[in-house]
């Protein structure tokens, strides 16, 4: 997995690309983890080019959630294909994380 | 039945995924479907990983699968730890956010995905689960 990092005004934007599964999920939590250590709260997760979650890609997301959240912050995800809103949905993550169509509009929510 | 052994460990979950999306297409199912079984049989994997071996190193899964009149069977073997399905807890989406716990989340997946999740455990074989998706 590939995860790369862009810094705007008010949130950090996050792009995976690949998939996140038990081997790679670590990795993506790290990233997320080194972003809110520096004092960041806003993170908007670019999922245009995951092709795979698994419930432990989603745990990721959630715990991300819970920290950004307690620093009066939010993480946020964008271009989550149809594929993968099914995960989402097992889990019920619409109502703990919103979703967005458009980059622009994720990052404008901040 | 087709049948490949991977080795017992997260970097092979990618290759099992290639392995049963291969099974999904001969299978016939769209690629929604064929999404769900691969996150279905991830599940599996990562449970027998993370619980069964306990993350060691030298465990092995055996993949097996058979298209069905109207689906696929897949049948996954491997000889770590046994374990009570029936103790996992279901996971409980209807919390608050800080409340979200995430055991028993995978088996949840699984069950939901698929029309027949069976355990069988056997101290000769080792431990046999077999999934059935239908179209």
């Amino acid at each position: 997995m590939e995860i790369t990092t862009k810094q705007y005004k008010r949130c950090d934007l996050v792009k995976a690309v690949g998939r996140i599964d038990s081997n790679t999920a670590p990795e993506l939590e790290k990233k997320f983890n080194e972003i809110l250590d520096n004092g960041s709260s806003g993170v908007a997760f670019d999922m245009a080019e995951v092709d795979f979650i698994s419930s432990r890609g989603l745990w990721v997301l959630l715990e991300t959630q819970k920290t950004c959240k307690k620093n009066k912050g939010k993480l946020v995800l964008v271009n989550v294909s149809e594929n993968m809103q099914q995960a989402l949905d097992l889990a019920g993550v619409k109502h703990f994380i919103d979703i967005y169509d458009d980059l622009t509009e994720a990052i404008g929510s901040f | 039945m087709p049948s490949k052994t991977f080795a017992g460990r997260f970097t092979s979950l990618e290759k099992i995924a290639d392995f049963i999306a291969q099974a999904a297409q001969k299978a016939g199912f769209d690629s929604k479907s064929a999404y769900a079984i691969q996150l279905a049989v991830d599940e599996a994997c990562s449970n027998i990983i993370e619980h069964g071996y306990a993350e060691r190193e030298n465990g092995k899964i055996c993949c097996n699968y058979e298209v069905l009149e109207n689906g696929l069977k897949i049948v996954i073997q491997d000889w770590g730890k046994s374990f009570n399905p029936n103790e996992v807890p279901k996971p409980n989406f209807e919390v608050a956010l800080e409340d979200l716990k995430p055991r028993g989340a995978g088996l949840y997946f699984m069950k939901e995905i698929m029309d027949e999740v069976n355990f069988e455990f056997d101290n000769k074989d080792g431990n046999l689960l077999t999934m059935i998706k239908r179209k």
